[in-house]
């Protein structure tokens, strides 16, 4: 006869000292855990409840513009400082850590600052504006002893001002809409009448692009490949130029005009389009003739908008006074930020280290943002992220049920937005309606209906 | 045994046989732990959806395969067992033969407590086994902690004691006293007097919803919610007096076995049973549900013991021979049944159903009130009517416990954690039903269709005789009239078809075209020119 018995000995499955780890043992036999499902359920709603209520995401707003922000610039180098532009010329560079105020001014424009963008390397700013006047900056550069005395510099503004800073001064003929820096290079594009790509150190355009009669709103380089560059023109057309080139590789003709465009840095072939109809319509660079998808949430034109680093979300402003999230290959947006302080929003950024999102508004302020509403900030310990993950995967797996979804989807929308909203869910629904009753009562193949990715494009040129 | 390829690009490896048998082996596990068939994807025509359930699919497979390979591999302890050589029975085999041959700490595990002053002892254990409830009738209750061998407390409280159970820890235990039930503390102490469920013949405790359910003597089925008291249901049977009352652990379902020989399923959100089975001609004595979920055995007074398969509610296997008056399964799936003094226990052989494996004779003093397998050990307790004893049934525990389920070497802040953990994920009472897999299913879309003429003539046809059937109220002082009667039925009658509008319709379309053509079949035939044309 042979036996054996389960025998246990506590010291195997006790600690020895006082000092260790308690000893666990995992066996993942799911007979043990019986409903586990409902377990599951029950955790999810848990979460998303928590979630709720831990979702805060607005952290401060910066005060000190005296006129509506019309542009920022990120700089590549430096996570902590936002530049921003405002309505009556006046350029400042922010600290947006703990201390969240001006650390320099750069005056010296004349009229409002339409583009703001800095050089890869973070050493200069480029500004541009309404007085037809192209300005070249140098960045002061952070030294160690400014962060340390940050708090005993708390009651002092830290200003400087002037002749310090200005490199070059260009003068235009022309007012200039906007500007973007190569990445990894030394030229710099500007958008006016017409399209000028410079070089820091000459003072007449290295090459120049005319389109037409239109003046050419917004420009943005690829950062993936260097001489590409995006611009969106007010007779509604965006068009992609390689600069060794002397014409427009590429052009699509929208119904409405593009306020802004942004690359997708994970994936530089895609960008996306912030359109004056309210939808942000994401294309392949390589294949123009439909949209690959539209992301409709806004009531309003789209002003600006700008990519996460992770690729995987960008957040749109509005002139509708809200900031939106988008996943970037989702139709709709995942939060929504407002506030009743905050009016148009001209100009929006996803900081570089994919945690905030800095908006400028027609209110004098910049404002930031938590990216994720209810993310604990500063040091997580190890145990705790791990319950963080372990609460969103529960909730993905589980957040299209009802209850779930009813608390996941939930956001307060201010009262104009919302009413907008149902009156154009109202419009739609009835043209869809009618849509279907005219192709129910015509001969098949008479009445086509067009996809939302191609509706609003007219053609493609090349 | 090397097999020479043919082609030696293909890049195929022909596995030798003991290695093939493990990845047998390794696929049955992983289909454990898959849990069930894979959703069907080709269904669905959005593409992004697709991509992103077929990429959560592949993670699952991994997760099961890794999962497999822990069990084979990372488990500390295997299973016991029993193995006889030549022409030894396993079932001849006696507890004293055992103690021989098993190492000093099993050995602990055999005893015999004698108390025959106090009654018949009814047992419960706490999920991770390490402490023993015993509760005598006399009204002797006793908290053991089963790994020192340690009286906790004990209490006499001088009446009748017909049930003992833990709630979720041994911090607090109820017992079902002559006219109330009371919930008391792990150092005695009197908590709560539940008076409302009168005097209680059973009583059970459901974990996971922190429900605890008893059946008192009228036949009533309570549900009470131990957290803040409330009481969530209390059904009426409505088949009479019955102590017989188990807890399925798989979905929470409790069943109940009347005289009659049904076995009824309640869940509390309703009054009406989920399932009645007809499971013996004779009273039912005992109920038990294995682990899994999937088999219920029952014993009736005629001296069967019968198993069923849930999923279907078919019958899987009868044992005659024996009346057992309880009967309990172990966490590896072995039946232990006890009649007078006599303890058997089957063992599930693969393929053949439950056939014997060991058995206890015990005194003919003892005699057998309650069996109940320890978890985590190869320990069957038995509590009988002089005390309670204990003997070693190798194989019938489960040797790897998991620290987050139930860890039979808690600390007392591990007790406190788990306590506030097990808080938060109690399920709502609505969440028990007979298949807890549907919960976060969806339903599949159904289009509404519209019922066909002869289902609409059916129920038409259903209504009118409904309507007819209606009992009229007879009126006095001179108002029974029975003209005014048959207006009513009438009335009655007409409102019944007026439900059915569409019917109407196409019956007096179709009466206007026949009554054309009967009239142009009768007009002489020189005025059928005149005759109206459909």
């Amino acid at each position: 006869m042979r036996i054996k018995t389960i025998s246990r000995s506590v010291d195997e499955f006790t600690r020895e000292r006082s000092q260790d780890l308690q000893r666990v043992f995992h066996n993942f036999d799911p007979s043990l855990r019986p409903m586990e499902k409902a377990v599951e359920y029950q955790r999810a709603l848990t979460a998303a409840k928590l979630e709720k209520i831990f979702a805060r995401p607005f952290v401060g707003a910066m005060d000190g513009h005296r006129d509506g922000i019309s542009c920022m610039a990120k700089n590549p180098n430096y996570l902590k400082g936002i530049f921003s532009a405002s309505m009556d010329g006046d350029i400042r560079l922010w600290d947006i850590a703990t201390s969240r105020r001006t650390v320099c001014q750069f005056p010296g424009h004349l009229g409002a600052v339409r583009g703001l963008t800095v050089s890869t390397d973070g050493n200069v700013l480029v500004s541009c504006g309404t007085d037809c006047n192209v300005r070249l900056w140098s960045v002061p550069r952070p030294s160690l002893e400014d962060s340390d005395l940050s708090s005993e510099k708390s009651t002092e503004v830290v200003h400087s001002i002037c002749g310090l800073y200005l490199q070059e001064c260009v003068i235009l003929s022309f007012t200039s809409r906007a500007v973007d820096h190569q990445f990894e290079g030394d030229l710099f594009a500007t958008a006016g009448a017409q399209l000028d790509i410079w070089n820091h150190n000459r003072s007449q355009p290295v090459q120049s692009f005319t389109s037409g009669s239109h003046s050419v709103i917004s420009v943005r380089f690829n950062p993936g490949e260097p001489d590409i560059l995006a611009t969106s023109s007010g007779d509604n057309h965006i068009s992609i130029y390689d600069i060794r080139m002397s014409s427009a590789a590429r052009k699509i003709l929208m119904r409405t005009k593009t306020n802004s465009i942004a690359w997708n840095p994970m994936e530089p072939m895609n960008f996306t389009a912030a359109n004056e109809d309210g939808n942000c319509y994401s294309f392949d660079g390589r294949k123009n003739e439909e949209a690959k998808c539209v992301h409709k949430d806004h009531v309003s034109a789209v002003m600006d908008i700008d990519f996460s680093p992770t690729g995987r979300e960008f957040v749109t402003g509005s002139y509708d006074r809200s900031v939106r999230i988008f996943p970037y290959n989702g139709g709709h947006s995942r939060e929504i930020y407002h506030t009743k302080r905050m009016q148009r929003v001209f100009c929006v950024k996803y900081s570089s280290d994919a945690t905030y999102v800095i908006s400028g508004s027609d209110d004098t302020n910049l404002r930031l943002w938590k990216a994720k509403a209810s993310e604990q900030l500063g040091v997580i310990l190890p145990r705790e992220q791990k319950k963080h993950e372990y609460n969103e995967a529960v909730k993905n797996r589980y957040k299209h049920l009802p209850e779930i979804k009813r608390i996941v989807r939930h956001r307060h929308l201010p009262k104009p937005i919302y009413k907008a909203k149902a009156e154009s869910r109202a419009m739609n629904d009835a043209k869809r309606r009618k849509d279907d009753r005219r192709k129910a009562h015509s001969a098949p193949g008479t009445v086509v209906t067009e996809s939302h990715r191609t509706r609003r494009i007219i053609k493609e040129v090349e | 045994m090397e097999v020479a390829l043919e082609d030696n690009n293909l890049m195929e490896k022909v596995l030798p046989p003991d290695e093939q048998e493990i990845d047998v082996e390794l696929e049955a596990k992983e289909k454990k732990y898959l849990r069930g068939e894979g959703a069907n994807l080709e269904s669905l025509k959005d593409k992004k959806l697709k991509t992103q359930l077929a990429s959560r699919e592949k993670l699952y497979g991994k997760s099961a395969k890794a999962a497999a390979k822990i069990e084979k591999w990372l488990l500390p302890a295997s299973a016991g067992y029993l193995e006889t050589e030549g022409l030894e029975k396993t079932w001849r085999i006696k507890q004293t033969d055992i103690a021989k041959e098993v190492d000093l700490l099993s050995s602990r595990n055999q005893y015999d407590i004698v108390l025959p002053d106090f009654g018949p002892y009814k047992l419960d254990f706490t999920a991770s086994g390490r402490h023993m409830l015993a509760g005598g009738r006399k009204g002797h209750l006793a908290l053991v902690d089963m790994m020192n061998m340690n009286l906790i407390k004990e209490i006499h409280v001088r009446e009748t004691v017909r049930d003992v159970a833990f709630l979720h820890n041994d911090q607090f235990f109820a017992a079902a006293q002559k006219k109330y039930s009371y919930i008391y503390a792990r150092d005695g102490t009197e908590l709560h007097c539940l008076k409302e469920r009168g005097p209680v013949a059973r009583l059970r405790f459901l974990k996971n919803h922190f429900l605890l359910a008893s059946v008192n003597k009228i036949g009533q089925l309570h549900y009470q919610d131990v957290t803040y008291g409330d009481m969530v249901a209390s059904i009426r049977t409505g088949k009479g007096r019955t102590d017989v009352m188990e807890v399925n652990p798989y979905n929470g379902v409790v069943a109940l076995g009347h005289s009659g020989g049904t076995v009824t399923m309640w869940k509390p959100t309703s009054q009406a049973p989920l399932v009645q089975m007809q499971c013996h001609p004779g009273p039912v004595s005992a109920v038990a549900f294995h682990p899994n979920g999937h088999l219920m055995a029952t014993s009736g007074k005629e001296r069967k013991v019968k198993i069923w398969d849930l999923r279907k509610f078919e019958e899987v296997q009868t044992i005659h021979g024996f009346h057992a008056k309880t009967l309990s399964f172990s966490q590896k799936g072995l039946l232990a049944a006890g009649t007078g003094s006599f303890v058997q226990v089957l063992g599930d052989s693969s393929g053949g159903g439950h056939s014997r494996y060991m058995s206890h004779p015990m005194v003919k003093g003892y005699q057998v009130e309650k069996v109940m397998f320890r978890p985590y050990e190869d320990v069957l307790g038995i509590g009988h009517s002089m005390g309670w004893s204990s003997v070693l049934i190798p194989g019938s525990g489960e040797p790897n416990f998991d620290s987050w389920v139930a860890n039979p070497f808690e600390t007392s802040k591990q007790r406190r954690e788990k306590e506030v953990h097990l808080l938060l994920d109690k399920l709502p009472p609505e969440t028990i039903m007979l298949d807890p897999s549907k919960i976060g299913a969806m339903r599949p879309s159904r289009r509404k269709e519209k019922p066909t003429r002869g289902e609409i003539e059916a129920e038409k046809e259903v209504a009118i005789e409904a309507a007819k059937s209606v009992e009229m109220k007879k009126k006095t002082k001179g108002r029974n009239k029975p003209s005014k009667r048959t207006k009513k039925k009438k009335e009655l009658v007409e409102n019944a078809k007026k439900t059915f509008p569409e019917l109407e319709e196409k019956n007096i379309a179709g009466k206007k075209r026949r009554i054309g053509e009967d009239a142009a079949a009768e007009l002489p035939t020189s005025l059928k020119r005149f005759a109206r044309k459909n």
